[in-house]
């Protein structure tokens, strides 16, 4: 009895150290199959998002370091959706406190909602779905991954600063283009930009070799500013540029494109992240990326400023107004209440150059002109 | 470096050494040109630019000002630059990616922040040897050596935290949480506390060396720039123990601190991206480098008003004065 009573005491002991010195994350990623595409695409690295989780683990941990706070990464990359699903079972039944996802939208809200009832966090590091921030929100599901809507609506700010104001609206027939074009719709709208025509490319023809003849004849209509691409996968938008009838400048998925993170970001001391990143990946750090070690950045920058390893402790702190994440844009990012968005400044670029960074100058919110992308409190059609 | 800057530059160095009576001199590091440029503070106007390392960040001289250290940050070293020449004599050891650093009041003894590595190198610039090497958070930035030497403070970006480091046995001995973006430190002239800037955070913390504990926290308010914008960076003390001036980064202000009641009482329009900043030997003057802008504002510390600002060099950076 006494012997028993002993070993139960340590077990308990060593439990209780154990918890209350590492933290574990799952990494969890399904990869959807890439159709084929037209253009020479650069095909994205095997390893997207995951570096982004390890490096902000590794950051963790040096910050650790001083607060006695251990940080561990489970990986799990799948191509199979129903396989993903049933790890995130097996990880939550083993008690696993935080979730990235980098996922599709259905799969993202699946394990949000599994997960739920355990009070488990999920991070969304991979859907950039409007439906999820406006029509489905989840009270554990937090966006680091941006949303079209505040991609679109960074363009728009910028394609308004800049006066142009009639858009020719091409886009593609996938899934995603169509999400895309419909916040450039929404955008549109939002600041008053008049949409001269829109139309999806449908073309067969290889476009390496045809783009200087077809391209022109798609996008002759009534005349525009500027052309704006639908094109996820850069199935065609990277032959837009350069071969519109009119001579106009092309933006969105292609030409002036928005977007969360690119190697071109250097202020604000995004060189040292972009520095620490590449020399872990050996390559350079990209969006989803980007997406994955926010993620984890943000419980290790809950955790550092509770001091605490708790995840209801640090549940709680992430719900608050208190909370704010350094991410290198020059802001503290914090999360939208109303959706789990992270707020963050959108960065326009060209292939190799900051263009500029939304929300553009003048963009007056009267809580933070961060909110002037994506969806605001009163744009929401869920309660969270 | 060509032959005919090498012998305008010695003619230069051998008419400011004939001419006894010349004026002081700030020199500024420009980040993007990989250059010094030269400010004469009598005619308020760059007299020399000098080619360096690549990305001179913080400058430093030694005490009889003979020396000017430089953190050439993507050349992974110090540069040594002779001042009557305007040479590079020598290059330090110095840890990856140096950014800022301080010299130790033995004049020997350099402390380094090791921006890439999470470290802080400390470096004899006798010897030219490493003599310690200690781990910090992520990004250190910011360093400070006590005016005793007992004590020397590193801010870490992302870990968000003041290290406390025993020069004596090159330990890391307290760690202070901080807002976010800790970027710089100022010990006051007494060394009885120090004064800490949080850029992401938008706070200053002025902590007391004995206690170890946070004093007083500021934050600052202007009308018409958001507050996300206000974002402290460098500090200054004026030795008299009057004023603290606040270089607030994208806001394009520098606050000015009352430092005896703690309490903001101005906020002067300088150009955009303020960064560091120095004095002129007398203090009557205070110079900003602003790294957007590519300029030096200068501030008259007893007007408190902004007078000239000067054209340097791309990305203006770090700040240090010849008397």
């Amino acid at each position: 009895m006494r012997v028993s009573t002993l070993c139960i005491l340590a077990a308990c002991l060593l439990a209780n150290e154990l918890t209350a010195a590492t933290l574990s994350i799952g990494y969890l990623e399904y990869k959807a199959p890439r159709p084929p595409v037209l253009s020479n695409v650069i095909a994205p690295a095997e390893d997207e998002g995951l570096q982004g989780a390890l490096l902000g683990i590794a950051d963790n941990n040096t910050t650790g370091r001083f607060l006695k706070q251990t940080f561990e990464l489970s990986e799990f990359v799948t191509d199979d959706k129903l396989v993903a699903l049933a790890q995130a079972k097996i990880w939550l039944a083993s008690g696993m406190p935080y979730l990235v996802v980098r996922g599709d939208t259905q799969l993202t809200l699946q394990i949000t909602q599994l997960a739920r009832p355990s009070g488990t966090l999920v991070f969304n590091a991979g859907s950039k779905s409007d439906a999820l921030r406006q029509q489905d929100c989840q009270v554990n599901l937090f966006h680091t991954m941006r949303s079209y809507a505040m991609l679109t609506d960074a363009l728009g700010q910028w394609l308004l600063a800049r006066k142009l104001r009639r858009w020719l609206l091409v886009h593609g027939d996938k899934w995603a283009d169509k999400q895309y074009s419909q916040a450039i719709e929404r955008s549109a709208q939002r600041y008053g930009a008049t949409i001269v025509d829109k139309k999806q490319w449908h073309f067969k023809t290889d476009l390496r070799r045809q783009a200087q003849a077809e391209v022109p004849l798609f996008t002759q209509t009534e005349e525009y500013d500027v052309v704006v691409v639908a094109d996820e996968l850069g199935d065609f938008g990277e032959f837009i540029p350069y071969n519109t009838w009119y001579p106009r400048p092309v933006v969105g998925t292609q030409g002036l494109v928005p977007k969360a993170w690119h190697k071109v970001i250097e202020q604000w001391g995004a060189a040292q992240l972009q520095k620490r990143f590449e020399d872990q990946a050996q390559r350079w750090m990209q969006e989803a990326d980007y997406a994955a070690w926010l993620a984890v950045r943000t419980i290790g920058e809950a955790a550092a400023r509770l001091n605490s390893l708790n995840p209801s402790d640090i549940n709680e702190y992430l719900g608050s107004a208190s909370f704010s994440l350094g991410g290198f844009k020059g802001r503290r990012l914090s999360y939208r209440p109303w959706s789990g968005q992270l707020r963050q400044p959108i960065p326009l670029l060209q292939p190799m150059a900051l263009v500029s960074q939304s929300p553009q100058a003048g963009y007056l919110h009267p809580i933070t002109d961060l909110d002037t992308l994506g969806f605001d409190e009163s744009e929401v059609h869920c309660i969270r | 470096m060509n032959k005919i800057t090498r012998y305008r530059r010695l003619l230069v160095a051998s008419l400011l050494v004939a001419n006894s009576s010349y004026a002081a001199m700030a020199y500024v590091s420009n980040e993007k040109d990989n250059s010094l440029s030269l400010i004469d503070l009598d005619s308020m106007s760059v007299v020399e630019t000098i080619s360096v390392g690549q990305r001179p960040r913080g400058i430093v001289f030694n005490e009889d000002f003979s020396k000017l250290y430089i953190c050439a940050s993507d050349d992974d070293t110090v540069e040594v630059l002779d001042t009557e020449t305007g040479r590079i004599i020598s290059e330090l050891p110095s840890g990856e990616d140096p950014e800022q650093f301080a010299l130790h009041p033995n004049d020997r003894h350099l402390y380094i922040a090791n921006e890439d590595d999470a470290l802080v190198t400390i470096v004899d610039t006798q010897t030219e040897q490493v003599i310690g090497q200690i781990e910090v958070g992520l990004e250190p930035e910011g360093m400070a050596v006590s005016p005793d030497g007992s004590l020397a403070i590193a801010t870490s970006e992302t870990t968000s935290m003041l290290h406390w480091i025993d020069t004596a046995s090159h330990t890391l001995v307290h760690n202070t949480v901080v807002d976010q973006r800790p970027r710089h430190v100022e010990f006051s002239k007494d060394g009885r506390v120090f004064w800490a800037s949080s850029e992401i955070g938008g706070t200053l913390v002025v902590v007391d060396v004995m206690s170890k504990e946070v004093q007083h926290k500021l934050s600052f308010k202007i009308a018409g720039v958001h507050k996300d914008k206000l974002q402290p960076v460098g500090v200054k003390l004026t030795d008299d123990g009057r004023y603290a001036f606040v270089a607030l980064g994208p806001a394009n202000h520098v606050a000015v601190v009352d430092a005896k009641t703690y309490k903001v009482i101005d906020y002067l329009l300088v150009g955009k991206r303020v960064w560091h900043m120095a004095f002129t030997p007398d203090q009557s003057q205070l110079l900003t480098t602003n790294g957007i802008s590519g300029d030096v504002s200068v501030i008259d510390v007893d007007k408190l008003r902004v007078t000239k600002s000067i054209q340097v060099g791309r990305f203006p950076w770090g700040l240090a004065i010849l008397p």
